[in-house]
């Protein structure tokens, strides 16, 4: 992919598409956490968060409240920017390329174009190859994350169901993901172009799926995890990294919770490690089942 | 028979490293626990988050061992947070940061700014053949003081962005992203090296 957006300085550009990834590429193996203050974000980074989402409430919240949910306050994000050493996002609304061009003149490291927030196009998500901040945009299916990519998305992460404490929907997503991924892997160039067409997808992205046999960027999972067990799934299953919401602030213990599941992140294929870790964590976040919800924010989006 | 080489699998881009690692032919092992350490003989520390590792290190309990073993001479490569690791001063670091301390330089985390400041750019090494190697900056560590003793192998804009001080390597960018596997062949060499030393020793022991 070029980047032809690529500002030159001093022979260093900045922007690029490798620069972008590149800091996807370095948060791999680590867990994005989402906070609301800066005492929060610092909880955060003592328990080895490799980032922070700074956001004014965890998805579990913005779907009691109900309403419309919006880009943070900038002082509030400055805030925890100032607070932490570790790098920090913050999410804009699909498709409103004005809250991503504040967030960018504020410095955050990573945008998040987030279901969690109320769209603001219902048709259009933000073209992202006009920013210099790297973007991280969800995705259902394979289909959806190559669209993204299309955009400039620097990073996929599966939806999941956010604010529910409940992994199913992140399983799914995964799975849907992978599977495709595998069976594309099998096909024939002459298949390619009738995968493009199912999947509506750019042909060249699909051919080069086929080809690596993995997304042209790093793929983290996001969306109900609530335990260090949750994110062991998440990665065995083949994401890259984890974000973890309201799973953590939520809980009775955030921690000891944040610092276990930082641990089973890393350590997710052995088993012993992760019955260490799981113990004595205090009550992780209730939860919520599916058939309970009334609105599935991984629907928003296309 | 070869050295094994560890890459560090804690948090951050060990992934990379191995397939750079692996395609110049060399076995490879990600490194998660002290066991994991005692099956190598050089030892690679990615890019990610320091702060993340440093924690990890010793949750993992592998921060003394891997100390132990860079104070006898196993070879080290660390690229940006690796670098930090190494680095015998941190600033802007925090508290409870450690480091080995394994070579004298003194790097300031994150001294290239934010990720909209992240760059790429051309960078001389006269101590390779073929040409400038792409370097990729990223939150970059930037290194304001190298102690007597170090060798400074290559400089972007009149700092230093790649070291040298016997078995202990940094480099502030990232090789293992660029497709160019000429500086992980050097550590290679370094590695290898060290690990004919090594087993010709063991037999002058046992004879």
């Amino acid at each position: 992919m070029v980047d032809n957006l690529a500002s030159m300085s001093d022979k260093a550009i900045t922007g690029s598409f490798p620069v972008k990834r590149g800091l996807a590429e370095m948060l791999k193996g680590g867990v994005i956490m989402d906070v609301v203050t800066s005492e929060q974000a610092k909880i955060a980074e003592d328990a080895g968060a490799c980032a922070v989402m700074a956001l004014e409430r965890v998805p579990a919240d913005i779907r009691r409240d109900g309403g419309v949910a919006r880009m943070s306050d900038p002082e509030m994000i400055e805030a925890i920017k100032a607070s932490v050493s570790i790098p920090v996002m913050a999410k804009a609304r699909i498709g409103h390329f004005v809250e991503a061009q504040i967030l960018e003149a504020l410095g955050v490291d990573f945008i998040d174009e987030s279901e969690v927030l109320t769209p603001a196009d219902e048709a259009h998500h933000i073209d992202k190859w006009k920013f210099t901040a790297p973007f991280v945009c969800g995705a259902t299916n394979l289909g959806e994350a190559l669209r993204r990519i299309s955009e400039g998305a620097a990073m996929i992460r599966s939806k999941g169901e956010a604010g529910t404490g409940n992994v199913v929907e992140a399983v799914r997503h995964l799975r849907s993901i992978i599977g495709d991924i595998k069976k594309i892997g099998q096909a024939d160039s002459a298949e390619l172009f009738d995968w493009a067409k199912r999947l509506q997808a750019p042909l060249p992205l699909v051919q080069e799926v086929a080809e690596s046999g993995w997304l042209p960027v790093p793929m983290f999972c996001a969306g109900g995890l609530a335990t260090p067990a949750d994110a062991a799934l998440a990665m065995q299953l083949g994401a890259e990294a984890v974000f973890v919401g309201s799973g953590i602030f939520k809980s009775d213990e955030p921690a000891r919770r944040a610092a276990a599941i930082v641990e089973a992140t890393t350590h997710f294929n052995d088993p012993q490690i992760l019955a260490k870790v799981s113990r004595g964590l205090g009550a992780p976040m209730t939860g919520i089942g599916m058939d309970e919800i009334n609105q599935r924010y991984a629907e928003r989006g296309w | 028979m070869g050295p094994t080489i560890g890459v560090l699998a804690l948090q951050g881009a060990f992934a990379s490293h191995q397939q750079r690692l692996a395609e110049l032919g060399a076995s490879t092992l990600q490194v998660r626990t002290p066991d994991d350490l005692g099956s190598v003989d050089a030892l690679v520390m990615p890019g990610g988050e320091s702060t993340t590792m440093s924690k990890l290190l010793v949750s993992s309990g592998l921060f003394d061992p891997i100390a132990a073993r860079i104070a006898t001479g196993m070879p080290v490569f660390g690229t940006c947070a690796g670098m930090i690791l190494l680095a015998a001063q941190v600033i802007d670091g925090r508290p409870d940061q450690r480091s080995f301390a394994s070579i004298d330089i003194a790097v300031r985390r994150n001294g290239y700014g934010r990720q909209v400041d992240s760059f790429e750019a051309d960078i001389s090494v006269p101590s390779i053949d073929g040409g400038p190697f792409h370097g990729v900056f990223i939150r970059a560590p930037k290194v304001e003081r190298v102690g007597p003793g170090v060798e400074v192998l290559a400089e972007h804009d009149g700092v230093p962005v790649l070291a040298r001080a016997g078995h202990v390597s940094v480099v502030s960018f990232h090789p293992e992203l660029a497709r160019d596997a000429r500086l992980h062949d050097q550590f290679l060499h370094t590695a290898s090296q060290h690990y004919i030393h090594h087993v010709n020793e063991s037999i002058t022991e046992t004879n």
